[in-house]
């Protein structure tokens, strides 16, 4: 059947235009959803990485009946309020593209991904957006336990949300439970199967673990600067505290176990993605593992490396002496293209993600010898830290969509045959321009904006007490 | 099943429309009905913690739609693509101008922000109506099933027309003009004083502006798309729905006359429901109509999904939208009767 379907689709006759044209529209369209894609993931990753660290405020709060836990989730509600709705109007694009820019794969596989798309809309942004009103403008109509609800289901339709973005990508990734009809469309065979994808739970894990990552970071690190500033003390240790301990747990968990389960469960089914992320060219018994490096597509090796024997091997296989499949066992249109941005993307993820695990490590030990406070040099390191997060999880995400390449579901449509053949390469280059002028603006004012969030700082209780009065 | 599909996103886009309507007629009547900052403020805050829901409704019904016909979906928003890239862009700015209002302080900044979330919302409701109107005329589809629509070409409805003609214009002015009235009668249940006074004065030459649009609008809809009366006559009894969008229609005015601001607003609900039911039974079982001849029309049968995605879709669906009346039920009426002055965030 898969084969059927294979040759049908890339019979499939695409109109409009000679082939260097096509190409143009193809590499386009791909352009406008990566970079939309990559502005838009911006703003969950932290939406959802403060929605888990909110709840714990709230929690505390609840709790101990301590009036400075709420005052500290009240200001970390401003930013994340902020953050949603960069959030909500940088995602809507996202839904319209699939059908805007890539009409042909929507038409194909719309029966199968649509599922989850609207699934998405109907479980998780209903209930979000609901509590969230609530959460940020009926605090004084709610009770202190109604209020902690609220928090807590805005937490869990950010996450399902989550799950269910990821469920579409793990299917691109890793098609599971569908057939294919006469119409030469996807269907699914089993929803159960869809949904429970190994692909999806692995990555699923591992993606929350990264915006724990994000969320901690940010926390810590105005924590930090509060205490560097020489300002709002309690607070500012309450951010350190709640930010480092969520670090030290996610940032140890994205590597193990769910960076190292995803990595073998995709060695199993992209071999030829991890053989690109690690720029392994050719075949090898115990592959080492390049740390650094170029790699050169046309002369087929790393220039500059630096490798520590056999250790890719072991990280895939459990073993030194494993054999690892390089490149050279696929055939040259099915290598990832631009293949460099593919190595450099998952290097600079794994690098970061060791150096997340080390600082934090590091500032957890300082907090519990109580020596944190003191130490001016871990709080720049915490401080400057922050904008790293972002990079790593854009880097990861980066990492898994080119290395799906050059499919749009991996093994059974390719991407050139997915693109809107109606909406020419100029027409997208137009939005694509449009897109990029109007994200300028918006990452402007949304700098400002947390910007003056931060520098205003958690209210004292008492002039949130005169302010509820009016 | 399909006929069910048909129907369900039908009601999503029909809820989508009642609920985001009043949100977009708000935005586009505050410059008029509130005029210094304390009114701005009432108002902003009568849709302050439900926009964003209502929005989501929008998002809820394209993704149901994109599962249940993917074709569809495919085709038309590829088609659509320069108008929809514009709708993008509209709602863009009216969420960040909605919400940047409450963070930003400075006068002239605000003024500008203000000016921009009314001509977004006013804009955009003209989109949506276009929109529709769009989908009832027809569009030129090609024999793949797909097509490009310029902006515009001669205003004229014809083989190839272009995003924009007389028809579609129409489309847009009504829809401007009724969820105007729409958004007037939700603030006339919401706010008080000043605001409250100036939005009942003006509902009435919203109203009459609606009830001349809405008649003009049927003679040209029979004559862009004459096959929208096939259904009507085939099933005469269905003719009660132009029945009922009439009766809603003077509904409102009754009602808002007599100070009963609630069922005004539930019958100008009702207006908005009933002439998107309407309009899908003129179309029905055609989900897009080729200028290009009838049998390149996009039909139910060929675009539905397999049997097996839809009953599960079923499942879920059932089960997600109760769970959504719930919450929206929740968070209305957390947030009923007129608005309190409170500061977001406690």
């Amino acid at each position: 059947m898969e084969t059927g379907c294979r040759s049908g689709l890339v019979v499939a006759s695409r109109g409009g235009g000679d082939e260097e044209s096509n190409m143009n529209a193809e590499v386009m369209h791909r352009i406008q959803f990566a970079f939309t894609v990559t502005f838009h993931y911006l703003f969950p990753q932290l939406t959802m990485g403060l929605a888990l660290l909110i709840v714990v405020l709230k929690t505390v709060a609840l709790r101990t009946g301590d009036e400075h836990w709420n005052q500290a989730a009240r200001f970390w509600a401003r930013i994340f309020g902020i953050n949603f709705v960069f959030g909500v109007v940088t995602g809507i694009p996202m839904e319209f593209e699939f059908g805007t820019n890539w009409a042909q794969f929507s038409r194909m596989t719309g029966g199968v991904i649509g599922q989850p798309l609207a699934m998405e809309g109907t479980f998780s942004f209903f209930l979000e957006s609901a509590f969230l009103g609530l959460f940020l403008y009926g605090e004084k109509r709610l009770s202190r336990v109604w209020h902690w609800l609220s928090a807590v289901l805005v937490f869990l339709g950010s996450w399902l949300s989550g799950y269910f973005i990821i469920v579409t990508d793990a299917w691109m990734q890793h098609p599971v439970a569908y057939q294919i009809n006469g119409r030469g469309q996807f269907e699914i065979t089993s929803f159960v199967g869809l949904l429970t994808n190994p692909w999806a739970i692995l990555q699923y894990m591992h993606n929350m673990c990264g915006a724990v990552i994000t969320g901690a970071f940010v926390m810590a690190a105005t924590g930090a600067f509060y205490l560097l500033e020489d300002r709002w003390h309690g607070f500012a240790r309450i951010y350190l505290r709640v930010g480092i301990v969520a670090g030290v747990l996610a940032s140890i968990a994205i590597i193990f176990p769910t960076g190292d389960l995803h990595g073998k469960y995709l060695a199993r089914h992209q071999p030829a993605s991890i053989a690109a992320m690690e720029g392994l060219f050719h075949t090898e018994k115990g592959a080492g593992l390049v740390l650094m490096g170029q790699p050169d597509e046309n002369t087929g090796q790393i220039d500059n490396p630096i490798v520590v024997n056999s250790v890719l091997s072991f990280l895939i296989y459990g073993t030194t002496k494993a054999e690892v499949t390089g490149l050279d066992a696929f055939p040259r249109d099915q290598w990832p293209t631009t293949l460099p941005l593919l190595f450099y993307a998952y290097h600079i993820m794994a690098g970061l993600g060791t150096y997340f695990a080390a600082v934090m490590m590091l500032a957890a030990f300082l907090l519990w010898r109580d020596k944190l406070w003191t130490s001016r040099w871990m709080l720049w390191a915490l401080l400057l830290s922050f904008p790293l997060p972002y990079i790593a999880n854009t880097a990861g995400w980066m990492t898994a969509e080119i290395g799906r390449q050059p499919w749009l579901v991996y093994g059974l449509m390719r991407t050139g045959l997915g693109f809107s053949a109606t909406v020419s390469a100029s027409n997208t280059l137009f939005t694509l321009l449009g897109f990029m002028g109007m994200y300028a603006l918006l990452a402007i004012l949304f700098v400002v904006l947390i910007y003056r969030e931060i520098s205003n700082g958690p209210t004292p209780v008492s002039t949130t007490q005169n302010a509820l009065a009016h | 099943m399909g006929v069910l599909w048909f129907w369900l996103v039908g009601c999503m886009i029909v809820a989508y429309v009642v609920l985001d309507g009043f949100d977009l007629g708000t935005g586009i009547l505050h410059l008029y009905v509130a005029q210094n900052e304390g009114e701005r403020r009432m108002v902003v805050q009568s849709i302050g913690p439900v926009w964003d829901g209502n929005e989501v409704w929008l998002l809820a019904g394209g993704g149901t739609l994109y599962f249940a016909f993917p074709w569809l979906y495919a085709s038309a928003f590829s088609g659509f693509y320069l108008p929809l890239m514009i709708v993008l862009w509209l709602l863009m700015v009216r969420g960040i101008t909605l919400e940047l209002r409450n963070h930003i302080e400075l006068g002239v900044w605000r003024a500008l922000l203000d000016g921009l979330f009314g001509l977004s919302s006013t804009l955009l409701a003209i989109f949506l109506g276009a929109a529709l109107a769009n989908v009832i005329r027809g569009v030129p589809l090609q024999a793949d099933g797909y097509f490009f629509l310029p902006l515009w070409t001669n205003w004229q409805p014809g083989v190839h027309p272009g995003v924009l003609d007389w028809y579609t214009v129409l489309g847009g002015l009504l829809a401007c003009a009724a969820l105007a009235m729409h958004g007037a009668l939700w603030l006339s249940v919401k706010t008080t004083g000043a605001v409250e006074s100036r939005v009942i004065r003006i509902v009435p030459v919203l109203w009459g502006s609606v009830a001349v649009l809405t008649l003009v609008s049927l003679p040209a809809t029979m004559r862009v798309q004459p096959a929208t009366l096939v259904n009507y006559n085939h099933y005469p009894i269905t003719y009660i729905i132009p029945l009922g969008v009439a009766l809603c229609l003077s509904g409102a005015l009754i009602f808002h006359r007599k100070r009963q601001a609630l069922r005004a607003f539930g019958c100008s609900s009702g207006y908005l429901a009933l002439m998107l039911v309407g309009a899908c039974w003129g179309l029905f079982p055609t989900l897009l109509p080729a200028t290009t001849g009838a049998d390149r029309s996009i039909r139910l049968e060929d675009a539905i999904s397999s049997p097996y995605t839809l009953h599960v879709g079923l499942l879920w669906w059932i089960f997600g939208i109760g769970l959504a009346a719930l919450y929206f039920s929740i968070s209305y009426w957390m947030f009923r009767g007129k608005v309190r002055s409170e500061s977001m965030h406690g």
